[in-house]
């Protein structure tokens, strides 16, 4: 128990937050309760599509710029199985899970096979999302262009609801349950295995390590959990169309983020996320603030500073800066990178 | 245990392994000598299933494993260590043993375990740093315990002697007898003379890729042939010659 009792303390501590809104809209900090928690629930689903990146990529090394291949195919299952077939959104959502990791299988076993590494996986997993990208827009199925629409229909079994902090317990939901299981994976054989293969596939295979299956259960498990983070996106925003659910965007955060954060970490992928979006959202606020007006592209600007910054100071992620801090470490709440 | 049958390798022109036979008795520490460059390693990579013979087959306790993969191979006991240390920099001495415990231990605690076990028997202390900060001695010792950890019954070591001074040699010589005595059968390539002399019961010779000479050690260092891959063409002549006068 003592391994998971630092994340239990990190989920207790996120659960609470909503008793700090007031404090936080009195401060000025937010416009207004929605506000905040409009964000955060944004912060929770790209944490939660950054956590898949994270298995394939930060433990296992096989660094994909085509998550939104599984992004999209989640969301894209979501919102078509109810809008197209009545599906109930609670059952849709296993559903989107499945088909993501399916179609993260179906991508493993192309790349993998052909033994494709490093930056040619990288690529070749950019030009799938491109090509589901392209395909999206083209079908009926999809809404073509136009996109989906989910109406809006409050109510439980339809997982939407009045409230957005309800919202905002089932994203944390589905990221605490994904921590969680992180950490039983790091402390796994196949977590060991996974690792072994990021750090040198020979010596693995000469261990006994099949590292073939072992990436393509990483790639699978990596691709289900991003799937469900675009089912969550399509349950909060009730639209989606290709850039956005097989955007580049989604790809980039889901990779920056645990870059970001410490990659191959537990809290790397949230922590990424926070410094991501809170920052790329202080930089809008302040430029609109001066300029009186938004300049599109802010954020990204943001996204490639904090990366430029990390890279050259914080190699290991802002998880490695605060590992170096004493009280850190002593209370261990954040693990180090790799098979703990 | 291991038999190797007329095993080729062929790298475009240049034929590293030609048409090599040799047998790894059971119970038994094998040495495979000869000058750098005489296929020796290539040898390994053939018996271990990183490379596939361009003709020729591997038999081991009697089934063809000719190409079959590394890990199937170790999953049946065939464990190799690298002549060029392949640590996972990344990971502490321990969580690197246990990779290899994991083989035969799907629980985290018995892998653990084993891995401290296995770290006992070779002379490794202080599993929790990482596997980056060991000296070249430690990083022998750790490719070994990480191939110990998957329980092989055939063990290939590739110059696991290279690089140390005679003192961590003295020390490292009982752990490998100890290996053997717990019941692993070993092939060693070794450039260490002292050490194959007095660890291998039985030594062939590779020199361009042919097997030149086979037998005891005192046999082997005694043959023309074998001082001559070594030293050059006549030298068997001059130090006889040398010795004569002398
Ligand atoms: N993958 C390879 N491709 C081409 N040549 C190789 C390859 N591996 C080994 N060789 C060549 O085969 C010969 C034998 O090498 P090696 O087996 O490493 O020798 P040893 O271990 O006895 O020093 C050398 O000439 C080496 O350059
Ligand atoms: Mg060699």
């Amino acid at each position: 128990m003592k391994a998971y009792r630092s994340l239990l303390v990190v989920i207790a501590a996120l659960a609470a937050l909503p008793l700090a809104v007031p404090l936080l809209v009195g401060a000025g900090l937010f416009a207004g309760p929605n506000t905040f928690y409009n964000l955060m629930i944004f912060i929770l689903i790209i944490t939660l599509a950054a956590q898949g990146w994270n298995i394939a990529g930060g433990y296992g090394g096989q660094f994909s710029f085509g998550h939104a291949a599984f992004f999209g195919t989640g969301a894209y299952v979501q919102a078509v199985l109810q809008t197209r077939y009545g599906v109930n959104a609670w059952v849709a959502l296993p559903l989107a899970a499945l088909l993501g990791g399916l179609v993260g299988a179906a991508i493993g076993t192309l790349a993998f096979r052909a033994r494709l590494r490093g930056s040619y996986f990288a690529l070749v997993t950019l030009a799938f999302a491109e090509v589901f990208r392209i395909l999206a827009n083209a079908t009926p199925i999809t809404g073509g262009a136009a996109g989906t629409l989910v109406p809006l229909k409050i109510g439980l079994g339809q997982m939407q609801f009045a409230s957005s902090t309800t919202f905002f317990y089932l994203a944390l939901t589905f990221v605490a349950a994904v921590l969680l299981l992180n950490r039983a994976l790091e402390r796994s054989r196949f977590g060991a295995w996974l690792v072994a293969v990021r750090e040198n596939e020979d010596a693995a295979r000469a261990l006994g390590v099949d590292t073939l299956k072992v990436k393509l259960k990483a790639i699978t498990l990596s691709a289900a959990i991003t799937a469900v983070a675009g089912a969550l996106y399509t349950q909060k925003f009730l639209y989606i169309d290709a850039n956005i659910a097989y955007g580049a965007w989604i790809s980039v955060e889901a990779l920056l983020a645990p870059i970001v954060g410490g990659i191959g970490t537990v809290l790397g992928p949230f922590i990424g996320a926070v410094a991501l979006i809170g920052l790329g959202e202080a930089a809008k606020t302040a430029i609109h603030a001066v300029f009186g007006s938004a300049v599109p592209g802010v954020d990204l600007v943001v996204y490639g500073v904090l990366l430029i910054v990390v890279i050259a100071f914080a190699p290991r992620g802002l998880l490695g800066l605060f590992g170096k801090f004493d009280l850190f470490a002593r209370f261990g709440i954040f693990g180090k990178r790799g098979g703990r | 245990m291991l038999d190797v049958r007329s095993v080729t390798k062929r790298f475009g022109g240049l034929v590293a392994v030609s048409d090599v036979s040799l047998t790894v008795p059971e119970g038994s520490i094998t040495g495979l000598i000869g000058p750098n460059g005489a296929g020796k390693t290539t040898l390994f990579t053939l018996i271990s299933g990183f490379q596939v013979p361009t003709a020729g087959e591997v038999l081991f306790r009697g089934e063809d494993i000719t190409g079959r993969a590394p890990e199937r191979l170790a999953v049946m006991g065939i464990a190799r260590t690298f002549q060029i240390v392949q640590p996972f920099a990344g990971l502490s001495v321990a969580e690197n043993i246990a990779v290899g415990a994991y083989l035969r231990h799907a629980g985290r605690a018995e892998a653990m375990a084993r891995a401290e076990a296995v770290a006992a028997m070779v002379g490794l202390a202080d599993l929790d740093r990482p596997a980056s900060s060991l000296t070249v001695a430690g990083r022998k010792r750790l490719e070994l315990a990480r191939a110990l950890a998957t329980e092989p019954q055939l063990l290939l070591l590739d110059e696991v002697l290279a690089g140390l001074n005679p003192s961590e040699i003295r020390d490292i010589i009982p752990v490998i007898r100890a290996i053997r005595d717990a019941g692993v059968t070993i092939l060693m390539i070794e450039h260490v003379m002292q050490a194959v002399m007095s660890l291998c019961e039985h030594v062939h010779v590779l020199a361009n890729g042919r097997l030149i000479a086979a037998g005891t050690p005192a046999e082997v260092v005694g043959n023309p042939a074998v001082v001559e891959a070594y030293l050059g063409h006549g030298a068997a002549g001059r130090l006889q010659k040398g010795a004569a006068n002398g």
